[in-house]
């Protein structure tokens, strides 16, 4: 077993108006210096690697269902053998 | 004819649309569960408002994946009428029969108002009873309205006329182009956020989506009428 | 985190049970009285929970029997999910409403979605599709970040579980006042339709039948919830503040749509349902054979697990969310099984009715609870409450009223609707789907919300409310007037008011003060709701509102459901035409303690209140609705919060139309909150026989005009106000404040 956390996030052009509103909050508690937050969502998958090459595995689950491409980009991290 | 109102799991405008066109315009109208395979008879299909999956992933991200939705895509192809609304319309977009995406609303919250809309494209099979440039007023309902497409994508959408309603007035969700409802290339599948299906009685206060039904009922037949 | 479980003996040493809310004599009763045994562990869990005011009403038992509760309309009163009642054609309409202030106070957005949830459950659990949502709403004022953050995520909880329900949230009221800052009141209701065929109960009975359970899996969320709702918060205990559950609208929806296909269409399949609410598994369980006298067995390994390790105590006091409990002719197991299969829910045969009467809990091959039904159901200790009268009534009562001085009305009116309470609240209303089912006829922002039934000439009218200030200043008199300012909403939009449910919110009922709050107010609304015989058929009650010992107003918010017979006498709450005639019904007199003018002058509410006479207003109300049914009035809007000046105005806003008064009453008196008044439009041909209907009830004040002005002249002065301007105010004040940086 792999695990695996898949970030989903905005493309780069995308508006993000959650981030945005964050980003405000942010700076009425006083943190001027933090200059950008970008909300994105992620997903932890425990993958059997017997079965199947993990990234392939990623790869296709993403781009079928995790992410929409018109609007979403992702990156995944392999965290440890479970 | 006869006319499909698909039913997911989480629809909860299945109802509205079937009552608009049964009790309201008289048709045809059955529903068709999400498990069925085909849809075979039938010469329009409706995808409802409401929250197919619960969609916890993203709005009408899951309902790509149920039974009859090859049906769906097939009939689409083969040049018959598709009409989404709402959750509808997003679930068009993810199955990728329409472009672009539906993303969450600028303001972040769900919105249940009445907005004006422009009749930007009255040529299609869903909106010849309207005038060109018409204005009307539609309730809109969701959290995920904002449109969003590539720019190569929009100024397609832009030449082709594809782009068939626009919000007039206020953009209530940051959609771009202030865009409310498009068509494929084709013209024979129409998503659109705002709900023709609220607005077909006096008695609720608006009858300003009664010219959709009756341009998608009046195009079916003319088609049914060419076949024969 | 599976507790090694005391013994018996260790209980009655330890004492766990006095955390759990179970008083010493309660324990020492179960032992001697009861069982003649010590209980075990989970045993004594399931009296702490059972046994918690907000599962046995122990301590308001006796106060809630001062309530009528039948009339020949009423077809289920209190006692069960929801009370029903007839409205013709073989239907009939369910309703109920229920507090979530304790939750909501800890997680806002889950407090309140998983109030919504629950009462939706009650409702379809009778047989009954849930056609409406409604909620009353109070809140600290807004002008601190913590209520604005516990607003924005009510409001979206509510939205959220309703929207995607598909279940229209159509009204409600939101007032604001600073006893509700550290305890906010989270009241949802709703409503359902039926065929009165389909009605179910919420009973186990028949030995040998099933007791099967539906939806999700049992997590351990919410243990011990009902016991959190009654007790009161203070800052030190934030560790006690976990017991919240997150809700799923999506099951719910499921588990709506599969529930309904049994009740609808399998009938003969099923012996009682019930949602598994309040104290979950354990009270449902219980409540379901107790109602019918029968015993129970229950295998708790087959109930649906979410986590690993549970313990028995653990799986019956869970409040896992969006759950049902069934009771299934034996030989129909699998048909069950099936019909939920097809919505994707497991139904699983954790049961069975058994002879004798006792409830029996097996677990891992042992009984983990082996007493009677009715121990836990029936047998509780009612408590009698000491009672006093709080000294601020008697100072009230000694001293005189105040009396208001208004130097610019016109200026006055302009901040009056500017007051959170009146201003407009489409901000948050707008964030509710109110359209869905294509019903709603009038939605948010009237006096009551109005649903046409689908297939008839009927429609349903439908309001909350509470106004906390009243009762506050005299509990009983406060009392009548929350019931016909309810009764008048429902009279506004053309409807003949029909039952009631409540949510009695108040503080903590060992406090004499407040219990003889309780009790004064139930006496009052129990005689207005039989001179306006609307029995109160369901309801709940939420006790220990307070935050560090501050209670807050005694609330109790009344909903109302109303019949209009006929779709044309819809009446809407806006002026319709240009030069129809105003008229005022009802006397104004001197009626400023606890008014919204008084807050305003003043910062604080104060005084006693006027007798109110109840008889005089439901003949008026009576009057006002034959005329109304005889096509006599054109729109009409029922006075409160604010008085005339506020409802003049209100009738205008959204039209293109003002209003031309004048009035023998002084500039104050035109802020006066006299109940059971109304602002009403006739058109001119019909004023004759308007009056006459109306007889001395109907005094004509002026016209509607053309121009958006509102002019008006009184008995010591007149004034003109621009209403778009007023109308920008009223709306924006809300949004203005929420916005502000404090």
């Amino acid at each position: 077993m792999t695990n695996v956390r898949i970030f989903v996030t905005y493309k780069e052009s995308v508006f993000d108006p959650q981030g945005e509103t964050i980003t405000e909050a942010i700076h009425s508690l006083g943190h001027d210096e933090v200059k950008r937050v970008q909300v994105g969502k992620f997903f932890d998958v425990q993958v059997d690697t017997n079965q199947k090459d993990v990234k392939e595995t990623v790869a296709e689950i993403s781009e079928q269902l995790l992410v929409n491409f018109n609007l979403e980009t992702y990156r995944y991290e392999i965290m440890e053998e479970a | 004819m006869k006319i499909a109102v698909i039913v997911f799991p989480g629809s909860n405008c299945d109802v509205d649309l079937y009552e608009a066109l049964h009790t309201v315009c008289h048709a045809d109208v059955e529903y068709v569960s999400h498990k069925q395979e085909s849809l075979a008879g039938f010469d329009a299909v409706m995808l409802p408002g409401g929250f197919s999956y619960g969609d916890y992933l993203r709005s009408g991200a899951i309902a790509r994946f149920s039974n009859i939705m090859p049906a769906i895509i097939q009939f689409a192809n083969e040049g018959k009428f598709v009409f989404g609304t709402c959750n509808g319309f997003q679930i068009l977009t993810e199955a990728g029969l329409l472009p672009g995406a539906l993303k969450r609303n600028d303001s972040l919250k769900f919105i249940c108002k009445t907005v004006k809309l422009e009749v930007v494209n009255n040529q299609t099979a869903f909106t010849t009873h309207y005038q060109p440039g018409e204005h009307i007023e539609l309730p809109i309902a969701h959290a995920d309205g904002s449109f969003y497409a590539e720019k190569s994508v929009l100024e397609k959408l832009e030449k082709n006329g594809q782009i068939v309603f626009r919000y007039a007035g206020e953009n209530p969700n940051g959609s771009l182009n202030d865009i409310a409802g498009i068509t494929n290339e084709r013209g024979n599948v129409l998503g659109m956020m705002p709900h023709p299906e609220r607005a077909v009685e006096a008695l609720l206060g608006n009858e300003d989506g009664l010219p959709l039904f009756r341009s998608l009922l009046a195009n079916v037949k003319k088609e049914e009428e060419a076949a024969r | 985190m599976i507790a090694t479980e005391m013994s018996s003996q260790e209980i009655k040493e330890q004492k766990p049970y006095l955390e759990w809310g179970l008083s010493e004599k309660e324990y020492d009763y179960i032992c001697e009285k009861l069982l003649k045994r010590l209980p075990n562990y989970t045993e004594t869990g399931l009296f702490a929970v059972m046994w918690s005011e907000h599962c046995s009403y122990k301590k308001s038992k006796p106060v809630l029997r001062e309530f009528p509760s039948k009339n020949e309309r009423v077809l289920q009163g209190p006692g069960e999910g929801a009370g029903i009642v007839d409205i013709g054609d073989g239907q009939a309409v369910v309703f109920k409403a229920e507090s979530h202030n304790h939750p909501s106070a800890v997680e806002p957005y889950e407090g309140a979605a998983t109030g919504v949830g629950g009462i939706i459950r009650d409702i379809f659990s009778m047989g009954a599709r849930p056609i409406a949502a409604l909620d009353s709403l109070h809140f600290g004022e807004i002008n601190q970040a913590r209520t604005k953050y516990l607003i924005n995520e009510v409001v979206a909880g509510i939205g959220g579980y309703g929207n995607c329900m598909g279940i229209p949230t159509v009204g409600g009221e939101m007032t604001f006042d600073e006893c509700y800052t550290g305890n906010p009141l989270v009241n949802a209701m709703c409503v359902g339709l039926m065929e009165q065929k389909d009605m179910q109960v919420g009973r186990a009975q028949g030995i040998g039948n099933a007791v099967m359970y539906v939806g999700a899996k049992t997590g351990r969320d919410g243990i011990h919830g009902a016991t959190f709702a009654s007790a009161d918060f203070s800052d030190e205990k934030e560790t006690q503040r976990s017991a919240v559950q997150v809700g799923d609208p999506f099951m719910e929806k499921l588990l709506m749509e599969a529930c309904l296909e049994l009740t609808n269409k399998h009938a003969s399949w099923l012996v009682g349902i019930q949602d598994m609410g309040a104290a979950g598994l354990v009270s449902s369980s219980c409540e379901m054979a107790s109602k019918a006298g029968s015993g129970l067995e229950l295998i708790l390994d087959n109930v649906p697990q979410r986590e690993p390790e549970m313990s028995a105590y653990e799986i019956m006091l869970s409040e896992s969310q969006e759950r049902m409990l069934l009771c299934i002719r034996a030989g129909f197991e699998e048909n069950v099984k099936r019909l939920f299969e097809n919505y994707g829910l497991e139904a699983v045969v954790i049961g069975r009715v058994v002879t004798g009467q006792q409830y029996l809990l097996k677990h891992k091959g042992r009984t983990v609870a082996d007493i009677p039904v009715s121990s836990l159901t029936d047998d509780v200790l009612e408590e009698t409450s000491q009672e006093k009268v709080p000294e601020r009534i008697l100072e009230a009562q000694r001293n005189q009223n105040w009396a208001p001085q208004i130097s610019d009305v016109a200026d006055t009116l302009k901040k009056i609707l500017q007051q959170p309470t009146i201003a407009s609240k489409k901000m948050f209303t707008q964030t509710y789907d109110s359209q869905v089912r294509t019903n709603t006829v009038v939605g948010p922002g009237s006096d009551a919300a109005v649903l046409r039934v689908r297939g008839t000439k009927k429609a349903l009218a439908m309001t909350t409310d509470g106004n906390g200030r009243f009762v506050y200043l005299d509990p009983k008199i406060g009392g009548k007037m929350a019931v016909i300012e309810a009764a008048a909403n429902l009279i506004a939009s053309g409807a003949l008011p029909l039952a009631v449910t409540d949510c009695l919110n108040y503080g903590d009922p060992n406090d004499p003060e407040i219990y003889w709050e309780l009790h004064q107010s139930v006496l009052g609304m129990a005689e207005a709701c039989r001179t306006l015989d609307t029995p109160v058929i369901s309801g709940n009650v939420s006790l220990y509102n307070e935050n560090n010992g501050e209670a807050i107003y005694p609330t109790p918010m009344i909903g109302m459901v109303g019949l209009i017979n006929n779709l044309k006498n819809i009446i809407p709450s806006f002026v319709q035409h240009q030069d129809d005639l105003v008229f005022i019904v009802g006397r104004t007199r001197a009626d400023f303690a606890g008014s919204e003018l008084q807050k305003l002058l003043t910062g604080d509410i104060g005084g006693s209140l006027n007798e109110v006479n109840l008889k005089e207003i439901e003949l008026r109300m009576t009057k006002l609705l034959r005329a109304m049914e005889k096509g006599l009035v054109e729109s009409a809007h029922d006075l409160s919060e604010g008085g005339l000046a506020v409802a003049l105005a209100e009738t205008t806003f959204g039209t293109k139309y003002g209003l031309n008064i004048k009035t023998t009453l002084s500039g104050e008196e035109l802020f006066s909150e006299t109940a059971g008044r109304f602002v009403v439009t006739v058109a001119p041909e019909k004023k004759q026989q308007f009056l006459a209907e109306m007889e001395d009830e109907a005094v004509y004040v002026g016209q509607v005009t053309e121009d958006k002005q509102l002019k008006i002249a009184y008995r010591n002065g007149q004034f003109g106000l621009d209403l778009e301007a007023a109308e920008g105010l009223w709306e924006e004040a809300i949004p203005c404040l929420m916005k502000s940086k404090d």
